[in-house]
């Protein structure tokens, strides 16, 4: 019989008992599991119920910290991310009804008209209630898009852990992610060693991947995972020759076909899959076969209690992992009303396989002709000279726009101008003309998000 | 190497990578019929922006697009009072 899912994290982590050996930490700061449990257990939540909060520390780790102590006590949670714009504070606040915040330093957050409270050592049991407390805490997400007000997702912690298999005790996997876990990516893998009482290491922003990954080797850690973006990077630093774990796991962008191949050639012995997820759909799917996009059977019969179709071009998921709803946004329907989330990610079929193309706002209008960067950018990424792309439009006043793309290369690329026609000559023969760059530059780096997506106009 | 011969170059250019038949190129040849099309003149347009530093046809609102190869080129020729 398989358990009914936690309702709190720490009954989540009552169940992965013991936990002496496993910890979480981010290099500057360590702290077992059992710590972490016990100083939740010892929190008294009356004062808590009802609150609505606000979890807006400066790292990760007190992140951690703040989500085990208050699941269960509190009515919502909103993990803030790093990189949000405060001008959008003040509209998260009204959206979520958030009335109190969580912070490291209370400056940003003293004009908004909510209670503020710096974290310590643990957190007070001083305060006054509010609400009663009825049923489990809602976590609520920012949607990863980085222009404009950023929406919110409101999962529960049973749809968050839905895709979170058991794990026998004795075989636990030690976790890391290139992802900030207060984003949708990085909060899986959280869960994922809360449940399973694993150990995690966390990543930092301004840490050079080369000691990123030396950390990753003293921790002993089993499973990574990060965004094709985050893979590209840790292949340039060729960080395989420090360590090699056991499973690689890439999602939030496409994974082409040329990251795979190269992470399958730096990491022979490792298992690399990909997943498909997002922060409304939920945890879609994971595919191991080592090629890119999905079997086609997938849209008959999918994996892992999850149903999937292609509706005008775009995925559509349908499982209980979704989020239910955008907080605050009657206007905007999360959920379409026949129980499908439209994800936006356009899809081809050919010869039983189903590819991503490209998100459905991305899309470069060339005389009336549909490009997607990210099809352009699969070819391009296939020249073995090439580490990393970035196809975008440029306006014309010919035409509207034409594709153009940036490129970064290795270091022994070898003569710019060989490659450059080598790139085009790829391009010539896999794509229509229309498809093809007009102009190919090379650039020192492509912007990245601070989600570790390559950074593009309309996200 | 001076606007025209970058212009001509480039048109050279393009056509081959877009498998197209070129007239040949004199100043009065229509644009329409040299044999370029539409896609052809953006990727053009754009090269030479790069290769020239300008784009003679965005630089003002109520610039009129050449009919000849010939206005094509001078449109090169003269840079931008505005740049």
């Amino acid at each position: 019989m398989p358990q009914p899912r936690p309702e709190s994290l720490i009954e989540a982590l009552e169940r992965a008992e013991p936990l002496d050996h496993s910890f979480i930490s981010d290099g500057a700061q360590r702290q077992s599991l059992g710590e972490l449990l016990e100083a939740a257990q010892v929190l008294d939540g009356s004062g808590w119920a009802g609150r609505s909060v606000m979890i807006a520390v400066a790292t990760q780790f007190d992140a951690a910290r703040v989500l085990v102590s208050l699941d269960g006590k509190v009515q919502r949670l909103l993990l803030l991310p790093p990189d949000v714009n405060p001008e959008h504070y003040a509209a998260m606040i009204r959206d979520a009804s958030i009335d109190t915040i969580i912070c490291s330093d209370a400056a940003p957050f003293l004009a908004l008209g909510v209670e503020t409270l710096v974290l310590g050592e643990a957190l007070p049991n001083i305060l006054k209630g509010r609400n009663n407390q009825s049923g489990p805490t809602q976590w609520l997400m920012l949607t990863s898009g980085t222009t404009g007000e950023p929406k919110i997702a409101v999962h529960s912690l049973a749809a968050l852990t839905g895709a979170i298999a058991p794990v026998d005790s004795a075989r636990r996997p030690s976790w890391a992610t290139f992802y900030d876990i207060r984003r949708y990516g990085g909060l899986q893998i959280f869960l994922r060693a809360m449940l399973s009482g694993g150990s995690l290491t966390l990543s930092r922003p301004d840490e050079l991947v080369v000691d990123h990954w030396k950390r990753l080797a003293a921790s002993g850690v089993s499973h990574v995972s990060g965004t094709p973006t985050h893979w590209r990077r840790a292949l340039m630093s060729d960080v395989a020759s420090l360590y090699r774990p056991r499973v690689i796991r890439l999602s939030g962008e496409i994974a082409d076909q040329a990251i795979l191949d190269g992470l399958k050639t730096a990491f022979p012995d490792s298992a690399i899959g990909h997943a498909y997820a997002s922060t409304e759909a939920g945890v879609g799917f994971e595919v191991t076969d080592g090629l890119e996009g999905f079997p086609s059977s997938y849209l008959e019969t999918a994996p892992g209690g999850v149903e999937l179709r292609v509706l005008d071009g775009s995925l559509g998921i349908k499982s209980t992992r979704m989020a239910s709803e955008y907080a605050g946004r009657p206007d905007l329907a999360l959920v379409a009303e026949d129980g499908w989330v439209d994800t936006g990610d356009m899809i081809e079929t050919r010869n039983g396989r189903c590819y991503f193309v490209g998100r459905r706002g991305g899309i470069i209008n060339v005389g009336g002709l549909k490009v997607h960067p990210e099809e352009v950018e699969s070819v391009i990424n296939r020249h073995s000279a090439v580490r990393q792309s970035r196809v975008r439009a440029r306006k014309s006043p010919v035409i509207g726009s034409i594709v153009v793309a940036d490129l970064v290369l290795l270091p022994n690329a070898g003569d710019v101008d060989v490659v450059k026609q080598e790139i085009f000559g790829l391009c010539k023969a896999s794509l229509a003309a229309h498809k093809i760059p007009a102009v190919l530059s090379v650039v020192p780096m492509i912007e990245v998000t601070a989600g570790g997506k390559v950074a593009r106009a309309y996200a | 190497m001076s606007a025209r011969l970058i212009v001509i170059a480039q048109i050279e250019q393009v056509a081959a990578e877009q498998n197209k038949k070129l007239r040949p190129l004199t100043d009065d040849l229509n644009l329409l019929d040299s044999g370029l099309d539409s896609l052809c003149f953006a990727i053009l347009v754009a090269r030479l922006e790069d290769k020239i530093g300008f784009d003679p046809f965005t630089v003002s609102d109520d610039v009129e697009f050449p009919v000849t190869l010939g206005d094509f080129i001078r449109a090169y020729e003269h840079a931008p009072t505005q740049a």
